[in-house]
């Protein structure tokens, strides 16, 4: 297993001539829930579309478990979870998870289990279409949790849950972590970046702060991430 | 490129639209209702409906097969899909042979179903094998499938995928020699409807029509527009992109 999970050295990516983001770097271990924490438009997505190879790097460069983004090897060993869930409204949650599952090369018992994992066995043969918002998006989380990737990119994977299930997913999310796989998490829930090991500031497509959740805190003298992104940000704007 | 997961995308596909049997309804019966009101409509003139029924029975599977397939792809993408699909471990040409065949599979059934109540319900009269009618459908359908695969690349939204049927089909039905001979074009469009892929197909329908025989223009026509079907999908498959710039 490689030291470092990810690592982007100077990293920029432009869209459309714009940059999205800056001269982004950072380090990551493995095993960890690092949570990527920013207002809407700071480059959440961005940065994770650029891990699972979907974007292209202007400048600077970005390492995914020892191999360059959007390397060939790594496909079958990342999980990715876009932002809107990315299922076929027109085929039932197995048969969503089965195809995926087929691309994978994995047997049947694996669709079952990550059904299993995400709650999903009621509405295992019910059309996508006809499900609810966060049964969806649990149906596309079941997706990236089939095989075993060492690296799982969920983009917002919470929203438009319930409470208890969002809980039942950090929950998982834990477990998965102790079993040695990293997490990108993105979310603007500050709540739920309480949850993460790490953390990962971003805004303006900028990176404010990067390290381990109580550092960050100690760091800043703050009691809560809200408090510190605020503090964070007060003092970028004022050293402008 | 993998032959299981191109079978496994082309059954997903399936899947999808046996969920959808309207759709599977108005595939196959739009056109044999279009060319049964054909034969209707020259029911007091059987000669022109034999000239001009051939080369139609080319034309509306095809225009079919061209619409639905251009707006499943582009469903494809525009759910993200596409994008989830693109950073998995499955090759590009995966993807579209399985639309391909999946659509090529309907397009066989509909091109076999018009076929035969073109000629054995409605009377139209082929001088040729009822086979190569068949072949010649099923190869303009397989066309329109192709085509549809390849301009959905440039279609953002549903709004343009619709419209490239007019700005696509639209000019290639109006220089395809159905109605005005080719030898009866202006120099220039005549140059042009050589360089189009439907004018062979309508060619080897009037072909086949016509001789009672299958000469080797007509192969030459339908070996054209197979050929013309493979550059599509091959380029569709050069369009999808795995990263965004």
């Amino acid at each position: 297993m490689q030291d470092i999970v990810l690592q982007a050295d100077a990293l920029t990516i432009n869209r459309e001539g714009q940059p999205v983001l800056r001269d982004v770097s950072f380090a990551m271990a493995p095993g960890r829930i690092t949570g990527l924490i920013g207002p809407s438009g700071s480059g959440k997505t961005t940065l994770m579309r650029a891990v699972v190879g979907a974007q292209r790097i202007a400048a600077g460069r970005l390492t995914v478990l020892g191999l360059s983004a959007g390397s060939k090897a790594l496909r079958p060993r990342i999980g990715y979870v876009t932002q809107s869930p990315a299922v076929y409204d027109d085929l039932t949650a197995r048969q969503n998870i089965q195809y995926f599952a087929t691309i994978l090369r994995l047997p049947r018992a694996a669709v079952d289990e990550v059904i299993g994992v995400v709650d999903l066995q009621p509405q295992a043969n019910q059309v996508v279409g006809s499900l609810s918002g966060g049964q969806k998006a649990r149906v596309s989380l079941a997706v990236a949790l089939l095989g075993n990737a060492q690296l799982l990119v969920l983009d917002e994977p919470t929203v438009g849950l319930d409470p208890l299930l969002r809980q039942k997913l950090w929950a998982l999310f834990a477990r998965l972590a102790d079993e040695g796989r990293s997490l990108i998490i993105s979310s603007h829930v500050m709540e739920e970046a309480e949850l993460c090991n790490d953390l990962l500031l971003l805004r303006d497509g900028r990176l404010l702060a990067y390290g381990p959740k109580a550092q960050l805190l100690h760091d800043t003298q703050t009691k809560s991430v809200e408090a510190a992104f605020l503090k964070l940000v007060k003092g970028v704007t004022r050293a402008r | 490129m993998h032959g299981r997961l191109t079978v496994a995308t082309a059954w997903r596909v399936l899947r999808q639209l046996s969920h959808d049997p309207r759709t599977l309804a108005l595939l196959f019966v739009v056109p044999c209702v279009l060319l049964g009101l054909l034969a209707w409509v020259y029911s007091s003139t059987p000669i022109v409906f034999d000239h001009i029924g051939g080369p139609l029975l080319a034309v509306f599977p095809f225009v079919v097969m061209f619409l639905i397939t251009s707006i499943a792809t582009l469903r494809e993408r525009s759910s993200g899909t596409l994008e989830r699909l693109l950073t998995m471990p499955i090759g590009k040409l995966d993807i579209l042979l399985g639309y391909a065949l999946t659509f090529g599979a309907l397009a066989i059934l509909q091109a076999t179903i018009a076929s035969f109540l073109a000629v054995h319900a409605y009377g139209l009269h082929v001088a040729g094998p009822e086979w190569a009618l068949v072949t010649v459908a099923l190869a303009d359908a397989l066309l329109g499938t192709a085509l549809g695969l390849f301009v959905s690349a440039f279609a953002g939204t549903e709004f343009q995928a619709v419209q490239f049927l007019p700005a696509f089909i639209f000019p290639q039905f109006l220089l395809c020699g159905l109605l005005v001979p080719l030898s009866q074009l202006p120099v220039v469009l005549h140059r042009i409807a050589d360089a189009l892929p439907l004018t062979y197909a309508v060619d080897a329908m009037s072909r086949v029509s016509a001789e009672p025989t299958v000469s080797a223009h007509t192969y030459r026509d339908i070996t054209v527009v197979l050929g013309f079907a493979l550059a599509a999908v091959l380029l569709g498959a050069a369009t999808l992109r795995r990263q965004t710039k």
